[in-house]
């Protein structure tokens, strides 16, 4: 019994599946500490974008809002492609629309990127949440959003080395591509990769999706891209998104894909040091007063000081009523 | 015994004396207590709810607020108000605040401080050097803490700046914020360990010999300027 | 298309040239990719954008809109003098040998026989040179100077790269690197595949655009074969099944001709139309037409149509003019010559050209019907939308009847797709309010008007009242019925022809295909290139079977392709002289000795001799035109010519505008614009995001497209200071629009004829229906002119102005 789908083409080989992805498939669960190992483990799966092989027809974008349910705004036209500007708690993912002369044949390349969530293995967003549980990881690899347990604190944004999560100004939580992990846990693969007319998405799993990333690698690199490559970025532990870029050794060029993502020292810091260090500090504070209180002693009045202070202020009554009087 | 003019000062005035006995002094008007109350109160909250976002541990606070969506929209709008109740305080507060050469002094000798042993120290006005540290320690964490969190605030400017400046502003937030828990500890227990001293924030008033032991220069200030009410 | 989508796959080269696959096929375009990622197929694409298609080519070389012969005939050119030419396929299977009359020519930018006046040629030299026999006279050795092979050679010659260079725009290395690549494909095991659309139709010489890939394609030897062909990508899912079924005015069903004035009689109409072979033992099948035009006239008027009144012919129309083609049709209506219009599935406000003269043709109507399961704005010409749809209301008296009706998904019934595939659907939902199918609707006109005919006669009642409407429900025939009625069936017992004792049909039974139709009465078929279809094994068109032995892409088993359910037309010409095929690898059908026979449904008699009969049996000579005879009015040799408005004068013949012989009305040909007054040359495109004019009302797709747009260089950006993003006006001699401006380096300004021209691309999905913004489309601006053939019209070139602006202004909102 497979616990995983292999494809996300039209028609896949129907296979009993278990549904899968529950609680007891979760290997990280954000602010909760580390998960015990799960009885079971998933076979990871990988969605792969060949940039080389898409035609930016958006097929992906319109699938993705009707299995999400989504309402992206009828925006206006600013001058781009890229419809709607941004991803959006309405959009999780985007054709990115990169106009790049190449500097070497000094030919004109319209590079297209599907933008979304990479699935990372070291998820920043995980990382950087709050919320116990409402961003989770499953063994095959899904990164997902549990919205009932987002605060919409917005940390997974500054937490994410790709800026993708967006937080709804509707109803404040965070969104962002679920790798339609309820397909997946049902057998089937994402909306994006089965409407893709071109397989330029293409979904199964990661080691088969690297088999396949090499053959059309070996295909760029005879047509002239000898730069071609996978984008499994080693920084964030490796991606369940993967794209086959021609110009691998530059993947700033589709637009602003980082060259060696990791998750953000400051995060890290934030995350780790200061919260460990921070907590410490303050626990030690208050355990240290509440010590010295119980057993130091008290800052106390003496009654001979409360007697002095009496005097004092009878004599500056009489000193007064003195100057009264020579007045 | 008729009044002198110079004793003008309405009774329960600030920085009075009550001739008693037993001797009272007004260390806080009513204005500035309700104020230090609403910054006390507003900083405890956002402790309390910045903790629950700060430590998956402390995350059950949230519970105080009616679950982390209420804490997280929350916790800056209390920043708000802490912000501008605070700098209501720091303007009526700041110039007693500028520290002099005592304050060196007393800070110098802060282990006759912790013995109980005021009397080798010199004396004092108004305020020790240990509750000026407190009153600038807090102003300036609080601007840090305010500007960071505006960067830091999602929901109105998210997206006004850079994910790596907010990833900073963050952090300087959460570091600013165990800082200021450090002082809000120090100024508490303080306030606990000398004895007396809770009543000027409840009451308004301090005993005579709280004042003689711990700022006899402002006490001697106001007895000499015969700001002290009549006997009844 | 000659091939399939699916074979697609099977090629070494696509060109794309004269569409954008990627963008407005996406779906089809995935077997390109399949070709490109598992057979190492190269791409190639020759536009004046730099597309999404281009975005995955291997190779992209730029060309001034409306250049396309002059670039074509440059690389045929490369080709012949470089020998890189299939020279076994050209000499057998082309007219190559064909002596043509002495008398013809061409020069100036003209072929012989130019009538100024008339607009026309007189083609009588533009023919064969005929033996006794009637047959045309060849010499296989190609030596002749008279043979079309050297008259081709003799017409291509001025079309050297440099000139190619000037009337395109092309960089010269990049023209030579298309055609190197090109001509590779003459190796018999090397193949091309031509992919176009609107790109070349949309033209006043769109058919001579076709014309000149086709006869590339045959002398590389890439006709008939596997992932070869010219391949035209049908711009709707059903647009195929409209000519098919003849939905022209100049046609019937299945490609049989409407009468002209002259076809007094069916034996004058059928006199012009038996092609007889023009070589011995030629197939020309076209001798079959009798059977096929009885059997339609039989599905029309059933027992009244007879022999003894020559199958009712006198109740079909006859054409006075070449054809009432949409661009007549408004003509006649801007002249107040019209007074109904029933536009059904169309929305010409803003599909054909010159919308201020459409929209004032619609305002003389006494009447338009529109059956449409969308809000058009033909339906809506009349509602004022400020800047967007600026009319008088008040001034107009057209009654407008908005009749819904259902869209492709909520009926049943056969979509034929570009590679002739009859694909069956079934409903997936319900009729949405008072939405009707169109066959009921048609019905309900059909038999109210026939009994006001029965009630109150009428000039010529007979072929309303005669009409075969043998329906279950009359009120609304069912898709199976109307299917079944198109395949046609016996009406008496048929009796086999090589055996008179035995019954081949019985009366009331299935054909089983066209080859079963007589010429006697005893057979009806509605469209006889679509029978087969649903025959007595049931509805073929509703086979899903996807076996493809040997993955040759053929899927004999999944729907019904037309004729005969062949995938691949004439592909017997994918094998040699002695019936194997060219490229083993790539076989589809081979002669074993007896019979023809392999993957495909052989395009010829199964037991026809490979030396005897050629493969192009739909032509008189049984072999394929590098020269087109009189058959085409603007030449029989494809030969540069401007668009109508062009930046640039003819380099053959500086004072010629436009295609000599196309039809131009009086009042459209004072509404064409100069290059002085309109210097930038503008061209209409589709984008991937948008279909046509329906999916502004879906609002995914409105969001991945929200707003009209055009887009420009930044070199002209730089000149006419326009910001990206902001707006523009647009306008040309027929009209203006305001669109946001989209600053791009994928277009580049072209250097013709020593001057640079600027592109400026005007995308066509905005109107002001709908839940996108509101918008305008190209057809503002277009030109009301067609093609010399065909009557496209010419679209994709014509000159504009362009300057920045301000936001259009939508009518405010009344009380």
């Amino acid at each position: 019994m497979m616990d995983s789908p292999r494809t996300a083409v039209s028609n896949p080989p129907v296979q009993p599946m278990e549904t899968n992805l529950t609680a007891k498939d979760m290997i990280k669960r954000s602010a909760s500490g580390d998960l015990p190992a799960p009885e079971r483990q998933l076979t990871p799966v990988a969605k792969l974008i060949d940039v080389s092989k898409c035609i930016g027809c958006k097929a992906c974008q319109s699938a993705c809002i009707e299995w999400n349910d989504t309402n992206p705004e009828v925006g206006e036209n600013i001058g781009v492609y890229t419809n709607p500007h941004d991803l959006s708690e309405n959009m999780f993912t985007l054709m990115r629309f990169t106009e790049w002369v190449n500097p070497e044949t000094d030919n004109l390349e319209w590079l297209i990127r599907k933008d979304g969530c990479m699935h990372c293995s070291d998820p920043g967003c995980l990382k950087a949440c709050p919320s116990p549980g409402a961003i989770v990881q499953y063994s095959n690899g899904i990164v997902d959003f549990i919205h009932e347990n987002c605060i919409g604190c917005g940390y997974c944004v500054k937490g994410c080395p790709f800026n993708i999560p967006r937080i709804s100004k509707a109803d404040h939580r965070a969104y962002k591509c679920t790798l339609c992990s309820d397909r997946v846990a049902m057998g089937q693969g994402p909306a994006c990769a089965k409407a893709c007319p071109t397989q330029a998405i293409v979904f199964g799993t990661k080691e088969d999706m690297k088999k396949h990333a090499e053959e059309r690698i070996a295909d760029l690199k005879s047509r002239g891209y000898a730069n071609a490559g996978l984008y499994d970025p080693p920084g964030v532990g490796g991606t369940h998104v993967m794209y086959v870029l021609h110009h691998n050794d530059k993947p700033h060029i589709y637009a602003d894909l980082p060259d060696n993502p990791s998750i953000s020292a400051v995060v890290q810091t934030w995350k780790g040091a200061t919260k460990y260090a921070g907590l410490a500090v303050m626990g030690l504070a208050a355990a240290g007063t509440i010590l010295h209180g119980l057993f130091g002693k008290a800052n106390r009045v003496s009654k001979h000081e409360e007697q002095e202070a009496q005097e004092a202020v009878e004599e500056a009554v009489d000193h007064a009523d003195k100057r009264a009087e020579d007045a | 015994m008729s009044a002198s003019p110079k004793v003008a000062a309405k009774i329960g005035g600030e920085d009075t004396i009550h001739r008693g006995p037993p001797v009272e002094v007004v260390r806080y008007g009513p204005g500035k207590r309700i104020n230090h109350w609403v910054t006390a109160i507003s900083l405890i909250l956002l402790l309390i709810s910045g903790l629950a976002m700060f430590h998956p541990s402390l995350f059950f606070l949230t519970e105080l607020f009616g679950g982390g969506q209420n804490t997280r929209w929350i916790h800056p709008w209390i920043g708000v108000v802490l912000f501008f109740s605070f700098f209501i305080l720091f303007a009526q507060l700041w110039k007693l605040n500028i520290p002099n050469r005592d304050d060196v002094k007393w800070a110098s000798q802060i282990g006759d401080v912790i013995n109980g042993h005021e009397e080798r120290l010199p004396e004092l006005g108004k305020y020790n050097a240990g509750q000026k540290f407190i009153f600038w320690g807090m102003a300036s964490l609080i601007i840090v803490l305010i500007s960071t969190g505006i960067i830091a605030w999602e929901q109105y400017f998210g997206h006004l700046t850079s994910i790596p400046t907010q990833r900073i502003a963050l952090l300087i937030h959460s570091l600013a914020a165990v800082a200021i828990i450090l002082i809000f500890i120090l100024h508490v227990y303080a306030a606990i360990w000398t004895r007396g001293t809770i009543s000027a924030m409840t009451r308004g008033t301090v005993t005579g010999g709280w004042a003689w032991r711990h700022h006899r220069k402002w006490f001697k200030d106001m007895a000499g300027r015969g700001k002290i009410d009549p006997a009844e | 298309m000659t091939n399939a989508w699916t074979d697609i796959k099977n090629t070494d080269l696509v060109v794309v040239m004269g569409g954008n696959a990627a963008e407005a096929h996406p779906c089809g375009f995935k077997w390109v990719t399949e070709a490109k990622a598992h057979r190492g197929a190269k791409l190639i694409v020759v536009d004046p954008r730099y597309t999404r298609t281009a975005s995955v080519s291997d190779y992209y070389a730029p060309i001034r809109q409306g250049s396309d012969i002059a670039f074509l005939n440059g690389v045929m050119k490369y080709c012949i003098d470089n020998g890189k030419v299939q020279w076994e396929y050209m000499k057998a299977f082309t007219n190559a040998s064909y002596i043509v009359k002495d008398g013809f020519g061409y020069k100036d930018g003209l072929f012989t026989g130019y009538d100024e006046n008339k607009r026309d040629y007189d083609k009588s030299t533009w023919d064969y040179v005929m033996d006794d026999d009637g047959f045309a006279v060849t010499d296989p050795t190609l030596q002749h100077p008279r043979c079309v092979w050297n008259l081709l050679k003799e017409h291509l010659a001025p079309y050297t790269p440099e000139l190619v260079e000037q009337v395109c725009g092309t960089p010269k290395e990049k023209f030579l690197k298309v055609a190197e690549m090109i001509s590779e494909c003459s190796s018999p095991t090397k193949t091309m595949t031509s992919m176009y659309a609107l790109g070349w139709t949309q033209h006043s010489k769109g058919s001579q655009n076709i014309r000149a890939m086709a006869m590339l394609q045959l002398i590389l030897g890439n006709i008939g074969v596997r992932g070869g062909g010219m391949n035209a990508l049908r711009g709707h899912s059903n647009i195929q099944g409209l000519t098919d079924l003849g939905l022209m005015s100049h046609l019937l069903t299945g490609y049989l001709t409407m009468p002209t004035e002259k076809d007094v009689d069916f034996t004058t109409y059928m006199s012009t139309r038996l092609f007889k072979p023009l070589r011995p033992g030629q197939t020309s099948y076209w001798q079959n037409y009798k059977k096929f035009m009885v059997s339609f006239q039989k599905a029309m008027w059933g027992d009244a149509a007879r022999a003894d009144n020559d199958w009712a012919f006198n109740y079909i129309p006859k054409l006075d003019v070449p054809a009432y083609d949409i661009l007549r049709m408004f003509e006649l209506m801007h002249q107040g010559k019209v007074n109904g219009y029933i536009c059904q599935g169309f929305n010409p406000v803003l599909a054909f050209p010159n919308r201020n003269k459409n929209v004032a043709s619609l305002s003389k109507l006494k009447w338009l019907v529109t059956m449409d399961p969308l809000e058009t704005e033909t339906s809506r010409f009349w509602e004022n939308h400020g800047e967007f749809n600026d009319v008088d209301t008040k001034s107009i008296q057209t009654e407008v009847i908005q009749l819904p009706t259902t869209c492709f998904a909520e009926e049943e019934g056969s979509l034929t797709n570009s590679g002739r595939w009859l694909q069956w659907h079934w409903a997936g939902g319900s009729p949405p309010g008072e939405a009707q199918h169109d066959t009921y609707i048609i019905a309900q006109i059909f038999l109210r008007m026939r009994e006001l005919y029965r009630k109150e006669g009428g000039a010529f009642p007979d072929p309303i009242l005669n009409m075969s409407w043998d329906y279950a429900d009359p009120n609304e025939p069912t898709p199976e019925e109307l299917a079944k009625e198109i395949n046609g069936r016996a009406l008496t017992d048929l009796m086999d022809p090589t055996d008179p004792t035995k019954v081949q049909v019985a009366a009331g039974k299935q054909v089983v295909n066209f080859s079963q139709l007589r010429d006697d009465g005893s057979t009806m078929a509605g469209c006889w290139i679509y029978s087969g279809a649903f025959n007595e094994q049931g509805n073929n068109m509703a086979r899903r079977d996807n076996h493809d032995p040997d993955e040759t892409g053929a899927y004999l088993g999944w729907t019904f392709a037309w004729p005969l359910n062949r995938r691949t037309l004439y592909n017997r010409a994918s094998a040699d002289l002695n019936g194997k095929a060219w490229d083993p690898t790539r076989k589809i059908i081979e002669w074993d000795g007896t019979k023809w026979s392999g993957y495909d449904v052989p395009d010829i008699a199964p037991n026809a001799k490979p030396q005897d009969v050629g493969p192009f049996i739909m032509n008189q000579e049984g072999v394929s035109r590098l020269f087109a005879r009189g058959m085409m009015r603007d030449g029989p040799f494809p030969a540069h010519m401007e668009p109508f408005e062009s930046p640039v004068e003819n380099v053959f013949n500086r004072k010629m505008r436009g295609n000599p012989v196309a039809r131009v009305f009086k009042t459209d040909a004072d509404q064409l614009g100069t290059s002085d007054e309109f210097p930038y040359a503008a061209t209409s495109y589709r984008l991937t995001e948008h279909f046509h004019y329906w999916t502004k009302h879906n609002r995914v797709n409105s969001a991945l497209q929200p707003e009209f747009f055009v887009e420009i260089s930044e070199e002209l950006a730089k000149e006419k200071k326009i910001e990206n993003g902001g707006w523009v006006r647009v306008w040309s001699k027929r009209g203006s629009v305001k669109a946001k401006a989209l600053v791009t380096k994928r277009i580049r300004p072209l250097i013709c004829d020593g001057k640079p021209v600027h592109i400026v691309g005007i995308p066509l999905h905005w109107g002001f229906t709908g839940s996108a913004k509101k918008g305008f489309g190209p057809n503002s601006l277009a030109a009301f002119v067609g093609d010399a053939n065909i009557e496209t019209p010419e679209s994709k070139a014509f000159l504009v102005n362009i300057e920045p602006s301000t936001a259009p202004k939508d009518k405010e909102a009344s009380v």
